[in-house]
This record gives structure tokens, sequence and C-alpha cells, in this order.
């Protein structure tokens, strides 16, 4: 009983994750890549496009917003928009909507600080060899900073489970709803204590995975 | 091959000119030293030419062109005619010393077959085909600026600039880089500009010598003239740490 429980809570949330984990580390590196590339006197920062919008500043705002608002308050105050997205505003789907917004922002810094994180004079060498900004972007920063990009995917994956416990509070499904549905308005301490045993475990394996993959594409050691 | 004409430039918010008027002409096939203390204007000069950095004012021409004049695509098109060896070298840690030696010829579009055949055979140049498959990280300081000096070759360039391509090597290997210098100069007829605060390199790897102090040429001529007769002050006092053998 508390075992099918405790299985079929692991899998909303590991569905959670990995759906939200996808969409916000597709858009935040789109996001993240931008504000880079839009600072970056050698690539984007003197184009009149920017010049007239100044996207590095607006997005760099936007972003800042969205790091500022809590995940709980973000989750009920976008509900018009899930409802919108897919349908409904409780259920696990329901929750992958502010999930993924909410870890947007995160995963952008994430990727906007690893890619600063590249070395300039390699950088340089490949804008002196005539390589446009994108090809900078995609054949030196991307692949240069891949192992710290790993890394701060990883970081993000673990925020999200995080996240995703709070999204139980709401009706989000996963772990965090069992915990508070049985654990705490049930009084089962067990049902709460192997809550706590398998997000631990939870963290413990992306961190190990996201730890081991990075040292795998690493070149430098 | 490679002429500069009054080039200045100013950084935004300083006082002082980081060059002031800067010419000079380097001839086709020569090995030309550009010498001069921390501070003098070798790094601004160098970005200057590498389409880095705008000129406020004056000329660059590389081969025919005036890179100073150019934007965008046709900049990029420029620069390719230009091979840059680096001080740290700034090899790319994810691809391996092939790969690196590719890599311009990828941003030239040649074709992966040509691009290979082309890096294989300047790794043979450069005496390191046994490594090529080797990250940079596994690579020795001198083996790496091998590496950086094939890449700088790669896309055929008129001009090969180093910059200060020594500054991070050890006595022998810094011969052994400038030996491959000179050979790489007559065998690919390449001219090749030194910008280095080792005048000890210019000695022995330079056909002339162009010597800046704050931004503006203060000697210039045959090394060997110069080396026995400075007339500036700053050559003076640096001539003074050579040995003579």
């Amino acid at each position: 009983m508390l075992f099918r429980l405790l299985w079929t809570a692991l899998l909303e949330t590991v569905w959670m994750v990995a759906m939200a984990g996808v969409i916000s580390i597709v858009l935040g590196t789109v996001v993240g890549a931008a504000l880079v590339f839009f600072s970056d006197p050698g690539l984007g920062r003197d184009w009149p496009i920017n010049r007239v919008l100044h996207i590095e500043q607006v997005l760099s705002a936007i972003v800042n917003v969205g790091r500022s608002v809590p995940f709980l308050v973000l989750m009920v105050a976008i509900i018009p928009l899930t409802r919108l997205l897919v349908g409904t505003s409780i259920g696990t789907k329901a929750a992958i909507v502010p999930l993924s917004i909410g870890a947007i922002p995160f995963a952008a810094r994430v990727v906007e600080s690893s890619m600063r994180g590249v070395d300039r004079g390699v950088v340089e060498a490949a804008l002196v060899m005539g390589a446009a900004p994108l090809e900078v972007v995609f054949r030196v920063m991307f692949p240069e900073a891949l192992p710290s990009l790993v890394l701060g995917f990883t970081l993000t994956l673990v925020s999200l489970v995080s996240f995703s416990a709070m999204a139980g509070a709401v009706g989000g499904g996963g772990l965090g709803d069992l915990a508070i549905r049985y654990g705490y308005q049930r009084f089962r301490t067990d049902v709460m204590i192997a809550t706590v045993v398998v997000l631990v475990a939870l963290v413990q394996a992306i961190q190990w995975v996201g730890q081991a993959i990075s040292v795998a594409v690493d070149r430098k050691r | 091959m490679i002429s500069l004409e009054d080039v200045s430039k100013k950084y935004p918010g300083q006082v002082v000119p980081a060059l002031d008027g800067v010419s000079f002409a380097v001839e086709q096939g020569d090995i030309c030293g550009i010498v001069g203390l921390s501070g003098a204007g070798k790094s601004t000069l160098i970005r200057c030419m590498t389409g880095l950095e705008r000129v406020d004012r004056g000329a660059i021409h590389i081969g025919d062109v005036d890179i100073t004049r150019l934007r965008g695509a046709q900049l990029r098109q420029a620069q390719r005619r230009l091979g840059v060896v680096f001080q740290h070298f700034n090899l790319l840690s994810h691809r391996t010393a092939l790969g690196n030696v590719m890599f311009p010829l990828e941003i030239a579009k040649a074709s992966p077959e040509e691009a290979r055949r082309r890096a294989e055979e300047l790794l043979d140049v450069v005496g390191l085909s046994d490594k090529r498959d080797a990250y940079p990280a596994k690579l020795s300081g001198g083996q790496q600026q091998r590496v950086g000096i094939a890449r700088a070759l790669a896309a055929n360039p008129s001009v090969l600039l180093c910059d200060e391509p020594t500054s991070a090597l050890d006595p022998i290997t810094t011969q052994s880089i400038l030996e491959l210098i000179r050979q790489v100069n007559a065998e690919f007829q390449v001219t090749v500009l030194i910008v280095t605060h080792q005048l000890s390199i210019t000695q022995q790897a330079c056909d002339s010598i162009i010597v800046i102090d704050e931004g503006r040429i203060v000697e210039t001529g045959p090394a060997q003239e110069v080396l026995h007769t400075p007339t500036s002050r700053i050559l003076k006092a640096m001539v003074t740490t050579l040995s003579w053998s």
C-alpha cells in the first residue's frame, strides 16, 4: 500500500520534473544565450536591432522579475495562463506550466554564467579567424562551456524537484502532494518519512548522474 | 603586404591615446618584430590589426584591402587572410589538436575532407603528427603553441601575426618555436609580425624591428643595425638586457 502510493507519487514527480526540465532548459538556454550575445561587443552588442531594443537589458529585467516572484505565488498567479495552455489548473499536467515558467529565469542565469566562463582568449581567437557571431556561440561557446552547462542543468533539475514538491500543496500531485495529504493531514508519520527519503534519493541520483556526465564531457582534465 | 597609415586609437574615458599616428609597412616575406614595454600600445595595435577594435583614424592594409573600412561578412573574409598566434595559445579545449587546426577551415567553409587533409599536412609541418588526437590539456605549452601555429596557417594566410608567441614558454621551447616560425616563413612565404616585449626574440628571429612607446613608433630599421646602435631612450634601456654572443 505504502509502496504503491510512493511509487505513483515518485512517477508523477519524475514526470513533472522531466517535462518542466526539458522546457525550461531549452527556453532558458535561448534566453541565457541571448543575454550573453547581446551584451558582448564581439557578438551582437552593437547590432542595430540591439541599439533600438536594448535586448539584453530588457531580458535581464524580465529574468529578475521572474526570479523574485516566490514560486507559490507564481503558481497561483498564472492559473489563467495554465488553464489556457493545458485546460486545467489542478493535477500533474497543470503543475508543469508554472514549474517550467518558474525555472526558465533560473536556467537562463545558469546558462549565462556558464557561457561567460568561457575563456575570452578562445572567443577572440575564433572572432579573428573570421567566425560569425552565431558560429562563435554554437561552435565555440556552447561546446567549450558544456561541462559547466551540464552542472548548471543538474542544478536546475534539483531546484525543480523542490519546486514540484511545493506544487503538491495545491493539488499538483507527486511526492509533495503525498507528504501533505497523508503525512501531514492524516498524521501518517511513516508516509512523511518515506516521502522525504525518496526525495533525498531522487536529488542524490540527479546530482550523481549530472556530475558523471559533466566529467565525461570535460576535456580539460 | 601589410601596411599601416597614421593609425590612431583612443579608448573612451582615456586621456592619452593608445595609438597615436602609427605608420609602417612590412615587406612580403619579412619577419618583423614589434617591440615595446607593457602599456606601449602593442596589444591595441594587435587588436586593431585583427579587427577586434575599430581605429579612430588611419588605414590598415592587409594585402590590398583596408580592413578598417570593412564590416560584417567582408571583414570576416579579410580576417581569414591573417593568421594569428596567441601568447596563451587559445586552443579550443573540446577539440583535439587536429580538430583545432581544422576549425578555421570549417569556418571558411572548406569541405570536411579538404579540411582534414590540410590539417594533417600542417600538423606534420609543425612536427605533431603523433599528437593529432590529443586534447590541448594533454599537450605541453610548446606543443600547444605548435598547434596554434598550424591553426594560424590553416586558412593559407598571407600574414602571420604572432602576439607574444613565446612569452609563456621556457627558453628552450622558445628557441624551437622561433625556429618553427622561421621555417614556416621560408616554406610558405608568409609575412610574419612578432609582437613582443622580449627583445632577445627579435635578435634571434627578425629581419626588421619596430619599436613603439606610448602609442608611437620611436625607432625602426633592420634588426642587427637597430640593436647595435639604438637611438631611442626605450630601446637603449631594453638593449642592456640582451647578452651578445
